[in-house]
């Protein structure tokens, strides 16, 4: 690391009584008041109004992706764990929630109607029937993959598998997880999943003033994670994560376990991602092996990568930018996609790893702990980086 | 801040190997509470690997106690809650937190998790008195990467403070200062052992005839000498083995590193 002055002035300075100015906490709690109020309105008010009911659907679709997006930047962003397999608890939650719902179709009593058509069975397999209570069902969406992301997590951060091999390690849990649903067609509903949900707690999800409440609860859903993250990154357990993600060994030798520390962040995302698939059933119908495979569990990490990991919102606006995107684009260019995705992926990492959040910290470097270690990307974004701050100072 | 209990440092015939080779090779040594002890020796002679089998990172056999606590077998972040801190040859400050922040978290590895759940509001005493004596105080709020080097090495030790750290094991903690930083440092060291046991592996011969109470040399993995300035000065295996030759024993090393 360079230093950016030249060697200090002779003796140390002498002791100032003034208390050092802590971050501008009232003008910066108003501009977060009313960044809410702007995100409230236009989720509340500005979307209803001008999407249609099929946009509208399409953007609810988003907004669960961007609460898986949040939870990874708390893990990645903040925590430096890039977990290649959000689709696991994604996929946990989202099977949690639609296997309720297959129930509550079927009625007191019925099995849901994939069963009967190839499953021999002729009685509700045992680990079904706990979710036929909303009273288990609704809680575990969130607890189950809270729970699995615990346990996994105990595992490999105290043997502290890190980088790379944790990344592996996720991805490779979230082929597990696909092979296993997969195999297991009687009761999972195989590659098809669980599809064809009709209801929504006595709703009926065909009726669009219904689709329109999911929708609400959704944006709602998502606006109280964000203020959740926002309080978790600027507590003092925020930044530990910092210092853990950028200096492990030295968090340790202050006193700290840094493997208790990952695994709050890491369970909290995957609660994210749970919930996330749990609202992503009444908003699209179905929950399948495609839907929280590898593929999409990158798709989610590339949005965050886009949108700027280490950012509250950065993680949501890359999440929804890349959704919207994907959609518009293959629309108009069936195929091209991909190409153009991997393409942005590559430019953001290779000339603006701090994603698209840090265009605005680069004018005004503020936030601290929100440039995510630049110089373990290329260093390029490196130089042009230091370019900005030299006038600055 | 510190100072309830003034400890001494004791090291029993620790040994560490790594795949065959013997790094530390039955080193004994006793620093008594409230030194100032520098430990020198020629590269590879084993002072880091003794501060890494002192503070948990590699594994190491013998006894290490400080005051009543054994040491040897636990893990990193248990001995550092004993009172022991560390710092590192190349400053490892976290260069994306703010001084105070850097601060704030060394000072708090014995918080719940339902005060880390909170913001910090204002700043602690121990913390705003930590600023004082490192002479960061109008630093706080910049992050410390954007600190000059000496500087750093200076929030290294801040930060050992407001851990509570009742021995202080420092890396080369002058390495790469100006005349005037190292002067600084010293009357830092002297200050902090009032209340507190001070090990210091530094190759700086003039730092060291300043400031040194206490001097162990250590030569492949073993104590060659030990005793005052002088006495180390006057061995002449000391002058034989680590100055290289025997008169006008520290000038040629310290213009190397100078």
């Amino acid at each position: 690391m360079t230093a950016v002055t030249p060697a200090p002035p002779a003796v140390r300075p002498a002791p100032v009584d003034a208390v050092p100015p802590d971050r501008p906490a009232g003008r910066a709690r108003l501009r977060t008041a009313a960044g809410f109020a702007f995100g409230a309105a236009l989720l509340f008010a500005v979307a209803p109004l001008m999407l249609s009911d099929f946009r509208l659907a399409l953007l609810a679709k988003y907004l669960c992706v961007a609460m898986v997006a949040v939870g990874i930047g708390i893990a990645w962003g903040r925590g430096g764990m890039l977990t290649l397999g959000q689709g696991v608890f994604f996929g946990l939650g989202g099977y949690a929630m639609a296997m309720h719902l297959k129930l509550a179709d079927a009625g007191p009593g019925g099995m849901p109607d994939f069963m009967q058509l190839y499953g021999q069975l002729d009685e509700l397999p045992l680990w079904w029937r706990p979710f036929a209570s909303p009273w288990f069902a609704l809680p575990a969406t969130v607890l189950l993959p809270m729970a699995v992301a615990f346990g996994l997590g105990s595992l490999v951060f105290r043997r502290r598998v890190r980088g790379a091999y944790f990344a592996i390690l996720s991805q490779a849990l979230a082929a597990a997880m696909v092979i296993l649903l997969i195999g297991q067609q009687g009761t999972t509903g195989g590659t098809n999943g669980l599809t064809d949900i009709k209801g929504f707690f006595g709703y009926d999800l065909d009726d669009p003033v219904n689709q329109r409440m999911v929708y609400f609860i959704i944006a709602g859903t998502l606006l109280a994670l964000l203020a959740l993250t926002r309080q978790l990154i600027h507590s003092r357990y925020g930044e530990l994560l910092v210092a853990v993600r950028d200096g492990e060994e030295r968090v340790r030798f202050l006193g700290y376990d840094p493997a208790s520390v990952k695994l709050v962040a890491y369970v909290v995302a995957a609660g994210m991602a749970g919930l996330a698939g749990a609202l992503f059933v009444p908003a699209v119908g179905i929950i399948s092996p495609a839907l929280i495979g590898i593929v999409p569990s990158i798709e989610f990490v590339i949005g965050v990568a886009v949108g700027g990991r280490a950012t509250v919102l950065g993680p949501v606006l890359g999440a929804v930018a890349v959704a919207w995107a994907r959609t518009a684009l293959s629309e108009r260019f069936p195929g091209t996609w991909t190409y153009l995705q991997g393409l942005l992926f590559v430019v953001v990492v290779a000339f603006l790893p701090g994603g698209l959040a840090s265009l605005w910290s680069l004018a005004r470097r503020r936030d601290v702990g929100a440039q995510p270690a630049r110089r373990r990307w290329l260093s390029l974004g490196r130089r042009r980086v230091e370019r900005t701050e030299v006038p600055a100072a | 801040m510190s100072g309830e209990r003034l400890d001494g440092l004791s090291v029993r015939d620790v040994r560490v190997s790594f795949d065959g080779f013997t790094a530390v090779d039955g080193v004994c040594m006793e620093v008594p509470a409230g030194d100032i002890r520098f430990l020198i020796g020629p590269n590879g002679a084993g002072k880091t690997t003794l501060v890494d089998a002192i503070t948990g990172l590699v594994g190491a056999t013998g006894s290490v106690r400080f005051g009543d606590e054994e040491l040897l077998g636990r893990p990193v972040h248990r001995i550092s809650r004993l009172g022991i801190g560390r710092t590192f040859q190349t400053s490892s400050v976290f260069e994306e937190l703010s001084v105070l922040q850097n601060l704030d978290i060394a000072a708090g590895a014995r918080r719940s998790w339902a005060t880390l759940a909170r913001r910090r509001r204002g700043v602690p005493d121990e913390i705003a008195a930590a600023l004082e004596t490192i002479g960061l105080t109008e630093q706080a709020g910049n992050l410390a990467g954007t600190l000059a080097h000496g500087q750093k090495q200076w929030l290294e030790i801040g930060m050992l403070l407001v851990q509570d750290a009742r021995l202080l094991l420092l890396d080369e903690p002058v390495a790469g200062m100006s005349h005037e930083e190292r002067d600084a440092t010293g009357a830092l060291l002297e200050t902090l052992s009032r209340d507190r046991t001070v090990v210091v592996i530094e190759h700086d011969m003039d730092f060291l005839r300043r400031f040194a109470r206490s001097v162990t040399v250590l030569h492949a993995g073993r104590v060659l000498s030990e005793g005052t300035v002088t006495q180390v000065q006057a061995d002449p295996r000391v002058q034989e083995v680590y100055l290289g030759h025997p008169v006008d024993a520290g000038s040629a090393r310290t213009g190397r590193e100078a």
